[in-house]
């Protein structure tokens, strides 16, 4: 039953992409050599029905994007690239299906995919049964270094820590008492947990700290927001750390509102909160409540102008928004690119070894380099809401930040690190017993 | 030790020259507040304090422009703009500038501290203005923030101040300020004054600054705790009603949101797993009549709101009515098939809105006067809120109405009982199956012009109500009104008293839990009632 629909939206983003390479044919023939050849396969692994279309369609449209560019730059390795879209449909089950499907019937040199933590642990074993490479372009709760994946998001120190860190400073207000509020899944209780501990270093009691979790969905936030006033009202700065998820944000911020909390009084630092979640509401009442991202799309540098142009001329929308897993996406992929390019060969071992060390501009002005634990180097950035749904960036991390897959925060995991590069080659390596922990890296 | 002095006489020798320069234009704090507001954040209130605290000519002018996003640094760092209907006006000279490249111009924005800077800058200036409700409001946003440095102000302000209310304010603003950190030179009496005047005023505010006094003598120390101890007592009582209120809210979005499905479910006995849908395609229309008003009458939110509520209901109801006649009276007496069905109709509407309307939420305004609070004593009473739970009485009460006292309630109600004699009095019994399907339906899109007030309106919607629908008619009992609202009523309040004690999603499975109990105690409910779907 599922199978019928996937395969035939498949075999039409086949054709389009089919499409897209024939028009660069045509329109950059002169310039460039026309690639040829067998085309060089890339899948691309993201939900385009259920819950998740929402945020997952862009990032397929911007692989599309990405991949017509390169043909249109003349391939890769002179040959054609084509795009093979599949459909999991916010199922995480299928998510597992369908990458196997894309390792062995397609036959993929590198796969783009998946949002949630839940869906990248569905298909993790997959990849390491089939020794795949997967770019995963999401933020998300780190504890996991697998040697077929690559992390283009924010672990959790690239994000989480120094958004605390800028709440605790003068400059984010100086706060003193924390709220952790967060959807009841796996992502918040593992950044809150990471959390609850690095507070404790910071000398912040646990009387100060209240933690709240809401189920998916949570349109009734009145008690919620109204114990967070009276949390706050203590006389000590109090600052509310928010990894609610999804369009349950929007009742969230709204009742805020009504309640009168005002961004000077408790700010709320969001780190699921982007560009797309604030584009169905009236932010003027959110003027200068805080996310934390590594990319904005409101940062002006060069290469971040010429991006949002490109994208919306593809999108044929003038207005459609960029976001952070997009500029992950653009990163993981050049990366992916430059790596072929250098070992001059798509095979799956060769381009794993060569990804290490590979450095690629980002779009807000820095350079981005793959580390051997598999995640990248990023700057974290603060943004506050505008009232044109835009973020202005009003604090930023003086230097890129190298992501850690393993938390020093989390009492097991504090001695871990990952290290795909030789002589180490382990997703786990203890560096106090120096032993490989196992073979297992999620 | 000469050397240094004689370089410090130097300087100050340029510096006099400078200053005799620009004495004309502006004076010489002015100079370093203009040259502040350039800078970084820090700088930029440490300016804005300095522009309010010296009473500069031109504060409020400059702290408005960077209020409101229209103050301008050139992007080189020199000269500062403030951006009019006339175009850029030179801040410092206060000349137009015309032919400025607004490219090389870059808007100067706040942070929140800077934010915090601005507040209390504009509180310092509307300490001294005409109107006493601003005086009043300065003095409210200065115990937002009380400042030992605010107390020369605020003595001066009350020398002069006449209106009782702004005075109430001030005082209060006084005595948290003479309690906060640096104030010096009281005495203890006027600290007690202080404590007395706070836990007078009581609320959570003047808690946090009693809870917070900086060294103190032991008697005003001894004073403030037992001023806690007693707003403690006081804030409890009102938690409780504020808890009640919040119970109430709920209670009247899950009654608004299963009306509907008292009528087609409860009345007709008709599963219908579309009854979200048929809200969430009140909740679209909403946002279409709406969204046509305000291109017409741009500001003005109520009134699309106003016209969406009978827009809703007719046109949900004429669907409500279609899909009756289309689709569900082949299926009476085989609930099975009537739930498939229904589900099936439930998708294909959801993918015809997202393709419609596409898959992201769109915005439906809430107008002005729904935003907001009130504040009723102790507690907060969200207008949005309100508004819902008198709209929700007020829908209950017109189908009451129209159940008891109209002549369709009563064919509806004969029909319910029993159907054959109905049918042998000369009742259409399969019109009035349509027509009290289409009421229901109507009603669903009441609902979703409610609900998209407080929820988001995308195609998902329905989906979030349509389990609860059915847990209040079956717990209030199938087929009775009275029983949807204590149903809906005792959910709410349920859910908003637990949702503290245990967090928000451990509240929602304890009152499934309770539910279940309840159900397998009394199958038919709080408030069994015979009709159709108990004779079957």
């Amino acid at each position: 039953m599922t199978n019928g629909p996937t395969n035939i939206s498949r075999r039409a983003f086949g054709q389009l992409a089919l499409g897209a390479s024939t028009a660069a044919l045509a329109g950059a023939g002169a310039a460039v050599a026309a690639p040829r050849g067998a085309p060089i396969k890339v899948g691309i692994l993201h939900s385009l029905s259920g819950t998740m279309a929402i945020s997952e369609t862009t990032l397929k449209d911007v692989m599309l994007m990405l991949i017509a560019e390169q043909n249109k730059k003349g391939g890769l390795l002179g040959r054609p690239l084509e795009a093979v879209v599949v459909d999991p449909a916010s199922n995480w089950p299928l998510f597992a299906e369908k990458a196997r499907e894309l390792l062995s019937v397609d036959k993929v040199s590198a796969v783009f995919g998946c949002w949630t933590s839940v869906s990248r642990k569905s298909v993790l074993p997959v990849f390491e049964e089939l020794d795949g490479i997967l770019f995963y372009p999401v933020q998300y709760e780190g504890q996991e270094c697998s040697r077929n994946v690559f992390y283009t998001g924010a672990a959790p120190n690239q994000q989480a820590i120094p958004a605390v860190d800028y709440l605790l400073s003068a400059e984010g207000g100086g706060a003193k008492r924390f709220v952790l509020a967060g959807t009841d899944y796996v992502y918040p209780r593992t950044t809150n947990q990471i959390l609850a501990s690095y507070l404790a270093t910071k000398g912040i009691a646990p009387a100060d700290i209240l933690v709240n979790y809401t189920p998916f969905g949570q349109s009734d936030w009145q008690g919620i927001v109204a114990q967070i006033k009276a949390f706050g009202s203590a006389g000590k700065k109090t600052a509310v750390v928010s990894t609610i998820n999804g369009d349950a944000n929007v009742p969230f911020y709204k009742e805020l509102g009504n309640q009168g909390i005002k961004s000077t009084d408790i700010p709320v630092l969001a780190f699921s909160v982007g560009e797309e979640e604030l584009a169905g509401i009236d932010t003027a009442p959110l003027v200068g409540q805080l996310a934390a991202w590594n990319y904005f799309e409101s940062v002006s540098s060069p290469a971040n102008k010429a991006f949002i142009k490109r994208w919306h001329s593809f999108t044929k929308k003038p207005k459609r928004t960029t976001n952070d897993p997009m500029e992950a996406h653009y990163i993981g992929f050049n990366m992916w690119v430059q790596a072929v390019e250098k070992v001059g060969s798509t095979d799956h071992d060769k381009v794993i070894d060569a990804l290490p060390g590979i450095k690629q501009p980002n779009l807000t002005g820095g350079i981005a380099t793959m580390l051997p634990n598999h995640h990248i180097t990023k700057p974290v950035l603060i943004g506050e809401i505008q009232d044109d749904g835009q973020f202005n960036v009003v604090w930023k991390t003086p230097d890129l930040v190298p992501g850690k897959a393993w938390s020093p925060y989390v009492a097991e995991t504090k001695n871990l690190i990952g290290d795909w590069t030789k002589p180490i080659s382990c997703g786990n390596y203890d560096v106090v017993k120096k032993v490989c922990v196992g073979t297992k890296h999620g | 030790m000469g050397n240094t002095r004689h370089t410090w006489w130097r300087v100050c020798l340029v510096l006099l020259l400078l200053g005799a320069l620009f004495a004309p234009g502006m004076s010489r704090a002015d100079d370093k507040a203009l040259l502040g507001l350039r800078g970084g954040y820090d700088d930029i209130a440490a300016a804005v304090t300095s522009l309010a605290d010296h009473h500069d000519p031109r504060a409020r002018v400059l702290i408005d422009a960077l209020r409101h996003g229209a103050l301008y640094k050139a992007s080189d760092g020199n000269g500062l703009y403030i951006e009019t209907d006339h175009g850029f006006v030179d801040a410092a000279t206060n000349a137009a500038a015309p032919g400025l490249d607004p490219d090389a111009l870059e808007k100067i924005r706040q942070n929140n501290n800077v934010r915090v800077a601005v507040a209390g800058a504009l509180a310092l200036l509307d300490l001294a203005a005409p109107d006493a409700a601003t005086r009043r409001a300065a003095a409210a946003a200065m115990l937002d923030h009380p400042d030992a440095a605010l107390l020369p102000a605020l003595d001066h302000a009350l020398a002069s101040e006449h209106d009782p209310a702004a005075r109430r304010a001030m005082v209060l603003a006084r005595a948290a300020s003479l309690l906060s950190v640096g104030a010096s030179g009281h005495g203890v009496p006027e600290q007690l004054a202080a404590v007395a005047a706070l836990r007078a005023a009581g609320g959570a505010q003047a808690r946090a600054i009693l809870l917070n006094i900086p060294a103190a003598p032991p008697a005003v120390r001894a004073a403030a705790a037992e001023a806690v101890h007693a707003i403690d007592r006081e804030l409890q009582l009102w938690s409780l009603a504020q808890g009640l209120f919040y119970g109430v809210s709920l209670g009247s979005v899950l009654l608004i949101a299963a009306l509907g499905l008292a009528i087609t479910f409860g009345v007709m006995g008709v599963i219908n797993m579309a009854h979200g849908e048929l809200m969430m395609i009140g909740a679209y229309v909403t946002y279409v009549v709406q969204h046509a008003t305000m291109s017409v009458l741009p500001g003005d939110a109520g009134l699309g709101l106003a016209l969406a509520v009978p827009a809703a209901f007719l046109v949900c109801g004429a669907l409500g009515i279609g899909i009756e006649r289309g689709l569900i009276r082949f299926l009476y007496g085989r609930p099975l098939e009537t739930l498939l069905a229904t589900w099936g109709l439930s998708l294909v509407l959801q993918q015809a809105v997202r393709s419609l309307f596409g898959p992201s939420n769109v915005a439906v305004v809430t107008p002005a006067f729904m935003s907001g609070a009130a504040r009723l004593g102790g507690i907060d009473i969200t207008l949005n809120r309100l508004v819902i739970i008198v709209f929700a009485a007020l829908v209950m009460l017109a189908l009451t109405v129209v159940l008891r006292v109209t002549p369709l309630g009563l064919q509806m109600r004969a029909v319910t009982q029993n159907r054959r004699m109905a049918s042998l009095m000369g009742i259409r019994t399969s019109r009035v199956d349509a027509l009290t399907f289409g009421l229901g339906s109507g009603v669903a899109g009441l609902a979703g012009v409610a609900v998209s007030q407080i929820d988001n309106v995308s195609p998902n919607l329905g989906q979030g109500y349509i389990i609860d629908s059915f847990m209040v008619v079956v717990f209030g009992g199938v087929g009775n009104l009275w029983g949807t609202l204590a149903g809906a009523m005792s959910l709410g309040v349920a859910n908003k008293i637990l949702e503290p004690l245990a967090g928000a999603v451990l509240a929602k499975i304890l009152v499934l839990v309770l539910i279940i109990l309840f159900i397998q105690r009394r199958p038919r409910g709080l408030f069994p009632l015979r009709g159709r779907a108990v004779e079957s």
